[in-house]
């Protein structure tokens, strides 16, 4: 047992909370009527194996609570028990009271003890067992096996024992393989031999089992003789060798494992190591690692090929054609490389959404009201950093599609719609982003009541025209928390405009899309990766800036008629009935542009936070993807930058953050960028 | 703490005081010196990505292998007159300890001079200069044959003004 468990440890976790993960579904699955033995079998499973790993790691009190858990699954698997919706509840419960155990353990905390006692109370009550009476069989349970010192056995076999075609020699030969084993006869009931019987038994055997040696395992030895035989089994040092009682088993075997399982108890909170700071590991389909073995080999091919070329005595002209195949070939490999890499980060999106059907479960049951939860495109797939990042958004949107966007049935059957609303969990690429959508069919936005209540906070002048677009934009506005615009069961603290916020951290977008009585779609649309960007590359003066292709509507050249002046200080430029404010990028960064005149150069026009600024530069180089660095690992936070790249020639180019470059464009309009250096 | 962390910077890993070695560099014919375990690497003046919005000491960003290092005109930082970059004009990258972290910052100076070996006992403690000079980042001055030597506080220095991490203090 020198093997170092810990590093098992993390693995341990990591499965046992993908278990409860499949525990949690199959159980929805049970409760929507799919009463499969599959299903059951998979949710005992998944216990039974945090039930032995947590035994293994000396985590006791996750396997007694397991084993309770267990212990009712295991009636269910056989069909002792019915399917009801009153054993689900606490079982999905249990799930919950598991899941905060091992975050509490993983953490290196003891968990909270009120919970788990209150949840396997409501077990056993399931279970219909006295909760002592179960306590001390999981107790025995919890060390399986518990080895003690030796066992004493009287063994008094009944005299058709012979009959039943059983041995006596051979199961003492079985007993001394488990330990030294000292035999002795009792000859007292032996007749004389007038009167014996040759089939009969009349030996009485009194057998010493030293070694560690399971109770069980001794058990097992004389399993197919019980009831024939008077058997009395203790364990050597506590209890005296010439107990009478032949069935007495049980209540000698108890106390020697049980004090053998405080011991560990007691040792085990020494033992646990302080988990250093989380490591966060990923699991990879082999089938991916396979794929960029492949393209290494590949990879390899072509430098071995460039490099014979580079060997060749003479570089004739014959030559420059095989170079240009090796260097496309080259790039190919390379983007191909660069694909698969980052598609090891890469999840399919029911990571995600696999937290959903319970919480539109639980949160259903709570408002009263019926909803279906419809999930599409789960096999999408996205970098785990943005996973992880959109689940607290995700949530918070789903939520509030139930809360608000989905009526009562009562609502919904006055307003001719079926019963059951239904939210609709949707996720596709579209170019080189992933777009989730969360649709719902209620009732919409109420565009009157959220005007009116943006005109209150004085976020819109009361005379202001706004667009329905719009109008629906102003949820996300900060301040404009939607607990304040329909009544909300929880004060849940947390805005749109968090959601917005945290969305638009990953480089993203969300928005909204309503129609009154037929509900709401809310589209958010994610860049895949976090570490590559598809970027224009722009020039103003001698500077190159990397404008973030996702941010981009349109690129124009200046038609000067459209470009109108404000107060005479601020421009603006007529698009489509829609006036953008100019802002020269040179001004904003203090830099020498090459362009005096809008004429001649370009106008990209970009949007983000909701609005649309057109930037002004001097030309317009390629588009590209970048890999991008930050400039806080040696630098700072630098506002209107959110970070930098490396170009081909080597050089630096900076990659501009449009939030807030729009940002930095309004104060310095106001003028008081100088007080808001700090 | 900090003045501990300044101490072990300019004796060396394990206070073996005899055996300090400074780089000396020139900004205007002024000698400085850093403490050569700062020393990451030397290069040549090559061209900078400017970035918006700072302070004209603070020339930009480089891309060293790969990590976007940022340089610093030395001679624009004390406020002397700026040199015209030449063949001489070297950045040297240095390892600078920011709170928790360690970053790499490239300054730019006149030339590299020498390496000397400056036992602590031969730094003397820069005189109070009235706050006609910011003082605060010179560890001493040393005199080394004829000339005198500005040793110099790599952390202070470099975590000064502009340059001290933000990120600390939340956002």
């Amino acid at each position: 047992m020198s093997i170092d468990l810990s590093q098992f440890l993390e693995t341990f976790y990591e499965e046992s909370f993908e278990g409860l993960e499949t525990m949690e579904q199959e159980l929805l699955n049970l409760e929507s009527g799919n009463h499969d033995p599959e299903t059951i079998n998979s949710i005992f499973r998944a216990a039974h194996s945090i039930k032995g790993g947590s035994g293994t790691f000396g985590l006791d009190s996750v396997a007694e609570y397991t084993h309770v858990l267990e212990t009712l699954l295991d009636e269910m698997r056989d069909g002792r028990r019915a399917v009801t919706p009153e054993i689900i509840a606490p079982l999905l419960e249990s799930v919950d009271v598991l899941r905060d155990m091992l975050t509490a353990l993983r953490a290196g905390e003891e968990p909270d003890p009120a919970p788990v006692a209150a949840s396997r109370q409501k077990l056993e009550a399931v279970l219909g067992a006295a909760g002592g009476g179960d306590a001390a069989s999981a107790a025995t349970e919890a060390t399986p096996g518990a080895p003690a010192a030796g066992w004493q056995i009287r063994f008094r076999p009944h005299p058709h024992l012979l009959q039943t075609g059983n041995d006596p020699v051979r199961m003492f030969r079985e007993l001394a393989e488990l330990g030294d084993l000292e035999v002795e006869v009792d000859t007292d009931a032996l007749p004389a031999l007038a009167n014996l019987a040759p089939e009969d038994c009349y030996l009485g055997w009194t057998l010493t089992l030293r070694g560690d040696v399971a109770r069980e395992a001794v058990d097992e030895v004389f399993d197919w003789v019980e009831g024939d035989c008077d058997l009395t089994i203790t364990p050597l040092d506590s209890a005296p060798p010439e107990t009478p009682s032949a069935p007495a088993e049980t209540a000698a075997a108890t106390p020697s494992p049980a004090a053998k399982a405080d011991a560990p108890a007691a040792s085990a909170p020494a033992k646990k190591p302080t988990r250093p700071a989380e490591a966060s590991s990923i699991r990879v389909a082999i089938d991916k690692i396979d794929e960029l073995i492949n393209m290494m080999g590949e990879l390899v091919i072509t430098q071995s090929m460039l490099s014979q070329l580079g060997e060749a005595e003479q570089f004739g002209p014959e030559h420059i054609e095989r170079l240009r195949d090796g260097l496309a070939q080259l790039e190919r490999n390379t983007r191909e490389l660069q694909e698969n890499v980052m598609r090891i980060r890469m999840l399919p999106i029911s990571f995600a959404f696999q937290r959903f059907p319970r919480l539109v479960h639980d949160l259903g049951a709570k408002l009263g009201k019926q909803v279906e939860l419809q999930l599409s495109g789960e096999q999408t797939e996205l970098d785990k950093t943005v996973m992880e990042k959109i689940g607290d958004p995700l949530v918070h949107l789903v939520r509030n599609s139930l809360d608000h966007g989905i009526e009562t049935p009562e609502q919904r059957r006055a307003a001719g719609k079926p019963e059951t609303g239904i939210i609709h969990l949707n996720a596709f690429h579209e170019g080189g982003n992933i777009v989730i959508e969360i649709r719902d069919d209620g009732a919409g936005l109420n565009r009157d009541r959220i005007l009116a209540k943006a005109i209150e906070n004085g976020l819109v002048g009361p005379d202001e025209h706004l667009s329905d677009e719009q109008i629906h934009d102003l949820i996300f506005a900060p301040g404009f928390s939607t607990a304040e615009v329909v009544s909300d069961v929880s004060g849940r603290g947390v805005g749109m405009d968090v959601v917005r916020k945290n969305i638009r951290a990953l480089g993203g977008t969300v928005e909204v899309h309503s129609e009154p009585g037929q509900g709401s779609t809310f589209t958010i649309r994610l860049p895949l990766t976090l570490a590559i960007l598809d970027g224009q590359s722009v020039r103003v003066g001698k500077e190159i800036y990397i404008v973030p292709l996702i941010a981009i509507i349109e690129s124009l050249q200046v038609d000067p008629e459209a470009v109108k002046s404000v107060t005479g200080a601020a421009q603006v430029y007529c698009l489509r009935d829609e006036y953008i404010p100019i802002v020269h990028l040179a001004e904003v960064f203090g830099v020498q542009a090459e362009a005096r005149r809008l004429e001649d150069g370009l106008l990209v026009v970009v949007e983000g936070e909701g609005s649309k600024i057109a930037l002004f530069v001097d030309d317009l180089l390629g588009q590209q993807q970048v890999v991008i660095k930050s400039l806080e690992t040696n630098f700072r936070k630098v506002d209107g930058i959110s970070g930098a790249t490396i170009l081909g020639d080597g050089t630096v180019a900076l990659i501009l953050d449009i939030t807030g470059l729009i940002g930095l464009s309004r104060t310095r309009a106001t003028g008081s960028d100088a007080t808001r250096a700090a | 703490m900090e003045a501990m962390q300044i101490d072990s910077a300019l004796t060396g890993e394990v206070g073996d005081g005899s055996e300090d070695q400074v780089l000396t560099f020139t900004l205007a014919d002024e000698e400085y010196g850093v403490d050569i375990l700062r020393v990451q690497e030397i290069k040549g003046w090559d061209s900078v990505t400017g970035i918006p919005n700072t302070p004209d000491y603070i020339r930009g960003v480089i891309n060293l292998r790969g990590t976007i290092v940022p340089v610093i005109d030395m001679r624009l930082r004390f406020g002397l007159p700026p040199l015209e970059y030449g063949p001489l004009t070297v950045v040297i990258v240095l390892r600078v300890e920011s709170g928790s972290r360690t970053r790499i910052m490239g300054i730019v100076v006149d030339a590299v001079s020498d390496v000397y070996n400056l036992p602590e006992d031969r730094i003397r403690p820069a005189p109070d200069f009235g706050g006609a000079v910011e003082s605060e980042f010179i560890t001493g001055l040393a005199g080394v044959e004829d000339k005198m030597v500005i040793v110099l506080d790599v952390d202070r220095l470099l975590n000064s003004r502009e340059l001290a991490v933000m990120d600390s203090l939340g956002e």
